[in-house]
């Protein structure tokens, strides 16, 4: 399930809060200088640098690349898995996939929804979360779960989702 | 006398189970207390529902353990591998003495998933011991022709394993015809449908027999270039594949050469997919490597002609590559003499949803739904009632317990309106509203429609709309007609598969489960109390201790009474969200 993106916010390519270090992207320019079809590895690369892609980045790479900066943002919105506005620190992917839609995930994404007080795609105001939705982690079996950094949680409720997220929240704190 | 080996599954779904934990807390008592065994790691062995795994095999025989977290991991060193006293009541299967679960493994034949589970993919040398690159071997060594290893594979009757189910040695056969220089063979590993986790399982546990397989195909069709498309959501499946690439390219299986052959040279580079469902479409998955927005194109020409930059490319799934090296391994015989007489060989299913017994399960072609649902997955959990199960993820349907005697091929499940698809098999029970099911995959495939073809882009949209409204309440008498108009319409309007399948989740519900739209939309309910809008939200006075949790939680004050008595909902504010029913800590919340 793609993402859901909120149109208010990124109207287009949106001002990034901060500035942008645009030297990281050097390594990666070299990388992929004079290359064919390069244009997903090279936003692939970026939002690892970034977290997101921001504005200044794509006008960097299009000069320094010779690629369309339609064609980039073209790709950058096709594909769920690109952002335009920075995120949290830790993602949460609550997954919404057949088995995890038939086992109730919905109720999983209510109560966070609540616990966090944000709609799914947004961010929390500390900054912590961003909650997503998101097709399917293929851990069908452990029905339903969701993903946050690299961790699988399975066989969820809405009360222990909370749950985990404000164990996290309470390490972060600390 | 061998060493002990302690062997903990480490697939995406046993580490999500909590699996690496497991491995950590083992590894760290054998050095405190520097054990002599063997510690190894494998992947999945299919048995999802039974994570996390850790299998002990020591002179007596193999043990394999099931539901294993740190505690009883060290219970486990402790008495069986310290004391040769296995531990009986987390045994799961062993080759000692029947156990229930053994039923789950003994229905199966394994051969794409040959390997899974019985090796540490991390190594080659493990899959070199199982017959792992013989298959180049004998091709090099006998002076296979390719016309004879495209034979072979036509011989063996194998069909694409990603859906489509065309017949892979005539695909093969294309591209083998075209006399262009440069060729390319593309796996297409870009496994999007919601509820197949086969390919994934596949990689993750033996990615050198999809490589193998790729060899293969580069060999048959003369391409010396081979691409894997993997989607970026697995990253175990991409670290593993790079270290097989790596590996490979060392043992002189990837590179010039190889065998000695001069002139049979073959690399392979990952591509890694950015998220886009459309992108398992060939011409989609195409214009995705190259660069561009994932959007398919009119066939022909078809890949085999012009594909990647403009030169003849072969697609193959990851499942079909994996039987590959079996069946010029075994013969096309031995392959076909699985399976029914259109469809030959076996097939990996992901079982999930409302079942016992979750997993990967590798069937022969021919074996009923009510077979691989009770049989090997143990039915239905909490003694409900079996309703449907769903086949094929977005482009398949929902085929009903009625015809739970219909065979796996791809001729008969076609008949019922679904497909084979990937393998998917979401099971459902009473519990579930086969509307909202439908909902749930017109939400999906209207979310991943590319918008390339008006129907599919609006279509898709109006036709969600009409679902939400019946599940809402709102539904009209004229919506049954009006759905089933829009989906004939979107069928026949759609360039490619995603938009000319889209309908069927909705189609072949309407076809069996008429009854459940025409309660939505003439009562106003909802059978199966899925639909949240539909329900009516009571108190129980029997179960109900006045704690007054759901009326301090009612976001529009619909609940009143008093500290300790009886609580009771105005249903004119009600606004049935639920929230009454799972805070509530007595079941006193009923729905009806």
């Amino acid at each position: 399930m793609r993402v859901k993106r909120i149109a208010k916010k990124t109207p287009e390519l949106p001002e990034s809060p901060e500035k942008v270090d645009l030297t990281l992207l050097d390594p990666l320019i070299e990388k992929y200088r004079n290359k064919n079809g390069i244009t997903i590895p090279v936003l692939q690369g970026a939002q690892d640098i970034y977290g997101y892609i921001p504005r200044e980045v794509f006008l960097r790479l299009s000069e320094e690349l010779d690629l369309e900066l339609s064609d980039l943002y073209g790709v950058a919105t096709f594909y769920s898995q690109f952002r335009l506005a920075p995120v949290g620190k830790m993602i949460i992917k609550v997954c919404h996939g057949t088995a995890c839609h038939v086992q109730n995930a919905g109720a999983i994404t209510d109560a966070l929804q609540e616990a966090l007080k944000v709609e799914d795609g947004e961010t929390t105001e500390d900054g912590l979360f961003t909650l997503e939705s998101v097709a399917c982690l293929g851990c069908c079996s452990l029905a339903p779960v969701m993903m946050i950094g690299d961790e699988t949680f399975g066989k969820l409720t809405g009360n222990n989702a909370v749950k985990i997220i404000k164990e996290l929240r309470l390490k972060e704190k600390n | 006398m061998g060493k002990t080996k302690v062997i903990v599954g480490l697939g995406s779904c046993g580490v999500a189970a909590g699996a690496g934990k497991v491995y950590e807390k083992i590894k760290a008592l054998k050095d405190a207390e520097n054990l002599d065994f063997e510690l190894g790691k494998t992947s999945c062995v299919g048995m999802c529902y039974r994570e996390p795994l850790v299998e002990i095999i020591d002179d007596s025989g193999n043990f394999l353990y099931g539901d294993i977290d740190g505690d009883k991991a060290v219970e486990l060193i402790n008495k069986h591998v310290n004391n040769n006293n296995p531990v009986k009541e987390y045994v799961v299967v062993t080759d000692l003495y029947d156990t229930p679960d053994r039923k789950y493994l003994d229905g199966q034949v394994k051969i794409a998933l040959r390997n899974c589970g019985m090796i540490d993919p991390e190594k080659i040398g493990d899959y070199e011991s199982r017959d792992g690159y013989a298959a180049v071997r004998k091709i090099v060594e006998n002076k296979i022709p390719p016309e004879n290893v495209i034979k072979e594979v036509m011989d063996s009757g194998l069909r694409g394993r990603g859906g489509g189910g065309f017949p892979t040695g005539l695909k093969w056969n294309f591209a083998n015809k075209n006399q262009s220089g440069k060729k390319y063979i593309i796996c297409n590993a870009d496994e999007g449908d919601p509820g197949a986790f086969m390919d994934r399982s596949l990689l993750e546990g033996d990615p050198h027999s999809v490589l193998e397989g790729m060899i293969i195909a580069g060999y048959a069709v003369k391409a010396n270039e081979g691409i894997i498309y993997c989607r970026a959501e697995y990253p175990l499946a991409l670290k593993r594949l790079a270290i097989a690439i790596e590996q490979a390219e060392e043992n002189g299986y990837l590179g010039d050469n190889i065998f000695g052959l001069k002139g049979f040279d073959f690399r392979i580079i990952i591509k890694e997919g950015a998220g886009a469902f459309v992108c398992g479409e060939e011409t989609a998955l195409i214009a995705s490597v190259e660069g561009k927005r994932g959007m398919p194109r009119k066939r022909p020409p078809f890949p085999a002609e012009s594909g990647l930059w403009k030169m003849p490319s072969n697609i193959n799934n990851v499942e079909t590559l994996a039987n590959i090296p079996w069946i010029i391994n075994n013969g096309a015989s031995s392959y076909a003499k699985y399976g029914t007489e259109n469809s030959k060989g076996t097939k990996v299913f992901a079982l999930a949803g409302k079942i016992n017994h979750g997993g990967l399960v590798e069937v022969p072609m021919g074996i009923t739904i009510k077979d691989v649902i009770f049989k090997l997955g143990g039915g239905i959990p909490g003694g409900k009632r079996f309703k449907a199960v769903q086949l094929g993820g977005p482009s398949g349907g929902c085929i009903p317990e009625y015809l739970s005697d219909t065979i796996v091929d791809f001729d008969s499940v076609t008949a019922t309106g679904a497909i084979m698809g990937s393998g998917g098999m979401v099971v459902m029970d009473e519990t579930t509203c086969m509307v909202d099911v439908a909902k749930f995959f017109l939400d999906f495939t209207g979310k991943e429609s590319c918008g390339k073809c008006t129907f599919c882009r609006i279509g898709t949209k109006r036709m969600l709309e009409i679902l939400t409204r019946i599940t809402e309440g709102e539904g009209e008498k004229e919506d049954v007609e009006k759905l089933e108009e829009l989906a004939s319409q979107i069928i026949d309007s759609s360039l490619c598969g995603l938009g000319q399948t889209a309908p069927n989740p909705v189609l072949t519900t309407l076809k069996y489960f008429r009854d459940e739209y025409e309660a939505h939309i003439s009562q106003k309910k909802c059978p199966s109390l899925t639909c949240k809008k539909l329900l009516t939200y009571e108190v129980n006075r029997d179960n109900c201790t006045g704690c007054t949790v759901c009326a301090k939680n009612c976001p529009v004050d619909a609940i009143e009474g008093e500290r300790k008595e009886v609580h009771f909902i105005k249903q004119d504010i009600c606004i049935r969200c639920g929230v009454c029913y799972n805070k509530c800590k007595f079941e006193a919340i009923t729905l009806s």
